[in-house]
């Protein structure tokens, strides 16, 4: 306890920073996903070689290699400076843009082809079906899945601390020049991490009791 | 072709996605361009920063790191399907105070992240006295504690798809428990699985790379040794990308596996949305 308690500042900025890293990486793979995904779903040859060739080269590329490369590799290029942290965001939501892009291609699959018949057939033009027939059932669909990649989001957020952003990973890290034993540093992270995950995974129960469709 | 999106396009319709591709394939061409031109502007692609790749001796150290990873990945695959059924069969016991436990073990190591469990190991346990833990045992360890629980939530999520039956008509016919479980469910559950279960260990095979923080001597520790060389002009970016090359092809043939056994199992997608939900979830 006193570990946490004589500590609790490095504890704070960690987790905040966690928190801000988590954000806006999941507000950039959520905004590159849904381009992908509606790629990955659209009547245009080119755009689903596209989509899917971005899915499946980056969904089998280690996080840490693309985070390497983001680190490491760009300062080579003589490109604007950016901080480690931003770079962290760019690694983390390229990579998690490929499962949210898979999760909408999942979902808008599970509405019937019916449906969309069927609007049409009763004269619906096709933004009426889109806004009235066929999103308000994927959306459905969507978000239970959609919650389970941001709480992986929320755990990859970590290896960023290997890449010298001082987030919740990297506590142990500045700590240990303060002298304070590892495991218990380690422990309580830990323990943070499963109260955040906790609650993540709350609001995904209650979504998905909220939103079932029952065919 | 037709789908829930759109209808099958008409003359007018057709033009139109001929010009929307050929935008697309311009606007991919013009990224990957600039990456490109940012590569030769700033000389990545000098004689003197890839000459390391064609030393034997340099060539041998990729080998080997290679293997590094590819051992590390073994061992903890085949530790993780075996906690993973081994878990898998706690839960599902009817036994109170067998299938407590197991479900808190599983949730907890589900919700760590695994680079914080493999700096318990990593940094955490050394100075307990227990200084035998290599890196190459925190990160299989940690793969194996976070995978292993993953499994058997996929495990049990192929179990509970059978339907009851199933188990039903063993029991009449008289099987025990441990039957049941070992010649009716499992067989069942791990072939409709099978596409899971590989996906989730290209996810272990990915997570390998996590050992380069904790100073495990795989391919990124090694690209990084190589690209901090000043004399060889720090080729940091040419070993990068031959680190990559290895490691996304070693994912994709893996991930090629999943598809292959999907496609050979012929179970549809919709059968397995929880299992999949749970590896998106891992990865």
């Amino acid at each position: 306890m006193d570990t946490l308690l004589n500590n609790l500042d490095v504890f704070v900025d960690g987790f905040t920073l966690t928190l801000q890293v988590f954000l806006w990486s999941a507000l950039f793979a959520l905004f590159l996903g849904t381009i992908v995904g509606a790629m990955r779903v659209s009547p245009v040859g080119p755009m689903r070689w596209v989509g899917t060739g971005y899915v499946n080269l980056v969904r089998n590329t280690p996080l840490t290699l693309l985070m390497f490369f983001f680190a490491f590799g760009y300062p080579k290029l003589d490109l604007p400076n950016v901080s480690y942290t931003t770079l962290a965001i760019f690694a983390l939501g390229l990579y998690t843009a490929t499962y949210v892009a898979e999760t909408l291609r999942a979902g808008i699959n599970t509405v019937p082809l019916g449906q969309a018949e069927a609007a049409r057939a009763i004269g619906l033009t096709f933004g009426q079906s889109m806004s009235h027939i066929l999103m308000p059932q994927a959306f459905r669909a969507v978000i239970p899945p959609m919650m389970s990649v941001f709480i992986a989001l929320l755990k990859n957020t970590t290896v960023a601390a290997g890449f010298s952003v001082a987030e919740a990973g990297y506590i142990r890290a500045s700590l240990s020049e303060r002298g304070e034993p590892a495991i218990v540093v380690l422990l309580w992270v830990a323990l943070f991490f499963i109260l955040l995950v906790a609650v993540l995974s709350f609001v995904q129960r209650m979504l998905e009791n909220r939103l079932k469709v029952l065919r | 072709m037709s789908n829930v999106l759109f209808d099958a396009p008409g003359p007018r319709a057709r033009v139109r996605h001929r010009y929307i591709g050929a935008v697309t394939l311009l606007v991919v061409l013009a990224i990957f361009g600039f990456i490109l031109y940012r590569f030769i502007a700033t000389d990545q692609f000098t004689a003197q920063k890839w000459n390391i790749f064609t030393v034997p001796y340099a060539q041998g150290k990729i080998v080997e790191a290679t293997l590094a990873t590819l051992k590390a990945f073994g061992l903890a695959a085949v530790l993780s399907l075996t906690l993973g059924l081994l878990l898998m069969v706690g839960r599902v016991s009817k036994h109170k105070w067998i299938s407590a436990p197991t479900y808190i073990f599983v949730e907890l190591f589900r919700a760590v992240p695994l680079l914080i469990l493999i700096m318990i190991m990593y940094y955490g346990l050394p100075p307990l006295g227990y200084t035998f833990v290599t890196p190459f045992i925190a990160v299989v360890t940690g793969l194996t504690l976070y995978n292993g629980s993953v499994l058997s939530e996929v495990f049990r999520a192929g179990i509970e798809s059978l339907p009851k039956g199933q188990a039903e008509a063993a029991y009449a016919i008289g099987m025990t428990k441990t039957q049941v479980m070992r010649m009716i469910l499992l067989p069942q559950a791990l072939r409709a699985m099978a596409p899971v279960i590989v996906s989730q260990l290209v996810v272990v095979l990915k997570d390998t790379a996590l050992g380069f923080i904790v100073t495990f001597q795989e391919l990124l520790y090694l690209a990084k040794s190589y690209g901090t060389q000043v004399q060889l002009g720090s080729p940091i970016i040419p070993s990068t990308i031959v680190v990559a090359a290895i490691y996304i092809s070693l994912c994709l043939l893996l991930a090629g596996l999943a598809k292959f056994i999907e496609v050979r199992t012929k179970r549809g997608p919709a059968k397995n949305i929880r299992a999949q939900q749970l590896v998106n979830e891992a990865a």
